[in-house]
């Protein structure tokens, strides 16, 4: 399949947007709102930027631009395909819908360092959009130590010891991974000579022995600790002691989707679907991958604080993208793509009613939120749509990637990995319906009165509840997700 | 000859001489007014700098440069050749000492009350010796140089901490002088089975007589040399204490430029006055240097971690970095070698700004151990900031010149077949991290109690602009290593490994 690619510096401007608005953040440090003016100035400058190339992309074009040449053959380079899209919308959208749940939540908590808060969520924000646009292993390798770094001083926001051990935890999970990654960079250059990712995987990997091959795929796999596989998840449940909309935007949405992301670009555009096929590395890591999915719900089980359980969800789900692409037929690859936005959509909803929840009623322990909805009912139903959603149950979003997902592992008559899929949506019901059960149906301890969240933090709940339903009835809208992710299949799998 | 032709031609010579007089002029200066001498240091490494760059430029365009010192004909004559190698490590010396050079005038003035003559007297003459080392293709010529470096930075250091710098002069003095021993009775012995003490013509006759012990006798006696006077794990013990104890500014000077010469020597006695072939195959002394450098990496590390004066910590990290440099050269193929004299560089930009910010946080603050670094974030920002980028790069985060060089140290390893150095490489990264992150979490997430009535309180204008422009050269060198790679280092690594491109 031949596809155009048109030279623009828009994926450039894009990821640029962030950094000079954190510049600005960092110069109004003395007035709140002009501060808080660059956040949403860039924030929708961002996705303006992003959905200006849209079109382009449904058309099958490809938009590159190459900064500058850091060393000779290793270019630092964009490139906007339809994967890469999908990714850079889900984060760019959703960045303007937490920075107004961040205003509220900040200024109602009354947080100290707020100035660096908003500067390094900013920064994160670039870094995430420049992981999507990477056109190759040595752009996405930089950014992915940018967002790292970046996202330390939001996790040890609070700068307790147990911050600082939090944020020491996260900081040596990631920098392993980072080095892990730049090894496997290093090797891919030096057997290929190249570190830009093809639509058919990078071109003479496959002359590589097995064993090495086999090596490389490991360290790689080690490299997307963002995606917080067990056993390297610990990062991520250690990482809720962060702001709520930290844990919202970038524990669910843009750090592990960085993860996952650069998993399925190693997967589909490093070795490629014909090399994992003929090596078999699927297989394997898709047993494995499966351990986590199902494991992870059981820990989740366990978890009586709402955010570590909504953590342990999203390391369960996360490996669902994970094995989507590594089905490597056409409908797992859309079934895990797809789940990208799907699950950021649902998990956002979720994570933000949690904060809402420590913010208007100070609770952050299920065992504590007896009959909760009557206080928020507004909030407890957008996280029941979440839940559900999570669970796989029509009409909220959720069902649909399950669907893709279960047919491409029936298309490969793999009877294990059915299972997984389905029990995984019986444990995703387990944990889930206890604290529907809870906020709806169990008498509160003492009368409670309506109280709402400020309107800052329930709009954006709203919002992100009701699109996770849209995405649920009119999946196959124009220009929605399934587009984009119908030309990325296709461009993958060579459009069979 | 026009005057102007005269100095032209005589450029070469010249960057030794300048510094040399100048350093004497200084006591002149400093009689005159005491003020002076800053401008006037100023002043000559500013003219010091021009002429290196000139002199490199005119290598890059029309080839090497000889230059007989007073018309004398080598192999009799004192001869300076300036080739690619020497030509860029001049300019390093140079440079960095112009930075440190504006940087002395606030610390000098505080932490050398009374001894600012002297000081500025001594800097200069640091520099004659260390360019003196550099540039002379004579053996003997180097050793008179290497005497001049090793003395004045014994006194620069002696001028640090009272007692202490004392005490860390004197070890120096004693392991230096060791070392220096070693590397006279080296060229002795070349000198008896050559004849001769020109690098070019010993290099000529030296292969009939590789078989000869005296020959391998030199060699060893070399090697251990330079050893220690780079500071080469284990041979580190002096290192530490002379870089912790002495002043600020000769801190980073000698951090800097000291081991960076050192490696320089190294390189210059194993494949200019030796062959490749000797070195690489007949004696394997390339071999062990990459097994003696990886173990300085990861000990270097190991050691820094452990530390809590940030001027030690740095010190055992240049322990750590020295090997980069080592092991990029031992691997003895293209890459590898890029990187490893890249390093040299990019070291010399990292650490000598590593060492102007620890300079200027004790400068207005008195403190050396991290764990009081809290609020440091909101006292001196830029300083910090610098810190945090010149930290960064020497973790290897890309886009800062510390990965450029980890890269092809990296890619040479796996070249040459050794994945455990790729091992040791990227687990120094983590170590980096584990050193740094402690300053960082000092400096930006202290006891937030304690934060609350802090000022900025920034160092003065002449500290700060030198080490933003260490800072900006980390990142830009970072994006744009492929100048000094493409027009200096890659035809200089194929010529010194004796390869025809």
């Amino acid at each position: 399949m031949v596809t155009e690619t048109i030279e623009l510096i828009t994926p450039v401007l894009a990821v640029l947007v962030s950094l000079v608005a954190s510049v600005l953040i960092l110069a109004s440090d003395k007035y709140p709102n002009i501060r808080e003016g660059w956040t949403f100035l860039a924030a929708f400058t961002k996705f303006g930027l992003v959905m200006s190339m849209l079109p382009l992309i449904l058309d099958g074009k490809i938009i590159t631009y190459t900064i500058v040449e850091m060393l000779p053959n290793l270019p630092i380079a964009f490139k906007v395909d339809a994967f890469g899209m999908l990714f850079a919308i889900v984060a760019s959208f959703l960045w303007i819908i937490v920075s107004s749940y961040s205003v509220g939540y900040m200024r109602s908590l009354k947080e100290h360092a707020q100035t660096r808060y908003y500067f390094c969520f900013a920064i994160a924000l670039s870094s995430a959009l420049g992981i999507a646009f990477s056109a190759n292993l040595i752009t996405l390798f930089l950014f992915y130590e940018l967002l790292t770094i970046s996202t330390y001083p939001l996790v040890a926001h609070i700068e307790t010891p147990a911050a600082i051990s939090a944020g020491r935890k996260y900081l040596t999970y990631l920098m392993i991974a980072g080095v892990s990654l730049l090894f496997g960079t290093l090797v891919v250059y030096h057997y290929t000579g190249t570190t830009e990712f093809a639509f058919g995987g990078i071109a003479g990997l496959e002359l590589l022995p097995k064993t090495m091959l086999t090596i490389l795929f490991v360290v790689f796999m080690i490299g997307c600790a963002k995606a917080a596989f067990m056993p390297l998840h610990a990062w991520l449940p250690a990482a809720m002691i962060a702001p709520t909309p930290v844990s919202a935007l970038l524990h669910a949405v843009a750090v592990v989707k960085a993860g996952v992301f650069t998993a399925v670009r190693i997967i589909l555009y490093v070795f490629g679907v014909d090399l994992m096929q003929a090596s078999n590395l699927w297989l394997y890591m898709a047993y494995f991958v499966s351990i986590t999915i199902i494991l992870a719900s059981v820990y989740a089980m366990r978890q009586n604080n709402l955010k570590k359980r909504l953590a342990y969800s999203t390391v369960s789900q996360l490996s669902y993208v994970v094995l989507g692409a590594l089905l490597i037929t056409p409908h797992g690859i859309t079934g895990g793509m797809l789940h990208i936005p799907y699950h950021a959509f649902m998990k956002i909803t979720l994570f933000m009613c949690a904060g809402a929840l420590i913010v208007t009623a100070n609770k952050e322990n299920i065992s504590e939120m007896n009959g909760i909805a009557r206080q928020m009912p507004i909030t407890m139903l957008a996280f029941t749509v979440g839940a559900l959603g999570m669970i796989g149950m029509p009409p909220v979003g959720g069902y649909i990637t399950k669907w893709f997902l279960l047919l491409g592992a029936a298309e490969l008559d793999n009877m294990i990995l059915i299972a997984v899929l389905l029990v995984s949506a019986v444990l995703n019901a387990a944990y889930f319906f206890p604290v529907i059960y809870v906020a709806f149906f169990k008498k509160p301890d003492h009368e409670l009165e309506y109280k709402e969240a400020p309107l800052t933090m329930l709009v954006p709940i709203v919002i992100t509840a009701l699109i996770s339903i849209l995405i649920g009835v009119w999946p196959d809208a124009p220009g929605m997700f399934l587009d984009i992710v119908n030309i990325a299949v296709a461009n993958v799998t060579g459009g069979v | 000859m026009t005057g102007f032709e005269i100095i032209i031609n005589n450029l070469p010579v010249l960057t030794v001489v300048i510094p040399l007089i100048a350093g004497f002029l200084t006591t002149i200066t400093g009689w005159i007014d005491r003020r002076l001498c800053w401008y006037w240091v100023m002043l000559t490494m500013f003219v010091v700098v021009l002429i290196t760059s000139s002199n490199l430029l005119t290598v890059i365009n029309s080839g090497t440069i000889y230059y007989h010192l007073g018309g004398w004909m080598p192999p009799f004559g004192i001869e300076y050749v300036i080739d690619l190698l020497n030509g860029f490590v001049c300019l390093i010396i140079a440079f960095i000492g112009l930075m440190v050079a504006i940087y002395s005038k606030e610390s000098v003035k505080k932490e050398l009350p009374g001894k600012t003559i002297p000081f500025y007297s001594i800097f200069l003459l640091l520099i004659t010796g260390l360019m003196g080392m550099t540039i002379t293709g004579d053996i003997f010529n180097f050793y008179v140089f290497l005497e001049i470096s090793s003395l004045t930075a014994y006194a620069l250091i002696a001028m640090g901490d009272r007692g202490d710098g004392l005490v860390a002069s004197f070890n120096y003095l004693i392991m230096g002088t060791v070392a220096a021993s070693f590397i006279l009775l080296g060229i002795g012995y070349l000198y008896a089975v050559t004849g001769t003490l020109n690098m070019a013509d010993m290099q000529n006759i030296l292969p009939d007589i590789y078989g000869s012990k005296v020959v391998l006798a030199a060699l060893a006696f070399f090697m251990a040399g330079f050893s220690i006077k780079i500071g080469l794990f284990p041979l580190h013990a002096w290192l530490p204490d002379a870089y912790t104890h002495a002043p600020s500014t000769a801190s980073a000077l000698i951090a800097g430029l000291m081991t960076k010469v050192g490696a320089y020597a190294m390189i210059r006695f194993m494949f200019s006055v030796f062959t490749p072939a000797f070195v690489i195959d007949m004696t394997r002394t390339a071999e062990i240097l990459t097994w003696a450098a990886a173990l300085a990496i990861i000990m270097g590390s190991v050691f820094a971690i452990a530390q809590s004066d940030i001027k030690r910590m740095l010190a055992y990290s240049s322990i750590s970095q020295i090997g980069y440099i080592l092991l990029g050269v031992g691997l003895v193929n293209v890459i590898g070698m890029q990187g490893g004299l890249l390093h040299i560089l990019n070291h010399a930009f990292m650490k000598c700004a590593l060492f102007l910010v620890a300079g200027a946080i004790f400068y207005r603050t008195g403190i050396r151990n991290i764990y009081q670094f809290q609020g440091l974030g909101k006292k001196m920002p830029v300083t910090t900031l610098v810190f945090l980028i010149a930290a960064l790069s020497m973790i290897g985060v890309p886009g800062t010149v510390g990965f450029t060089s980890k890269w092809y140290l990296a890619l040479g390893s796996i070249e040459a077949g050794q994945w455990i150095f790729v091992l040791v490489i990227l687990a120094s990264s983590l170590l980096n991290v584990a050193y740094f992150w402690r300053i960082f979490d000092n400096i930006w997430f202290g006891n937030p109690h304690e934060k609350e009535h802090i000022k900025r309180d920034e160092a003065p204008l002449t500290m700060l602009v030198p080490m933003v422009i260490l800072a900006f050269l980390c990142i830009f060198f970072g994006f744009f290593a492929y100048y000094p790679l493409h027009y200096i280092l890659e035809p200089l690594s194929n010529t010194l490994l004796g390869i025809m491109p």
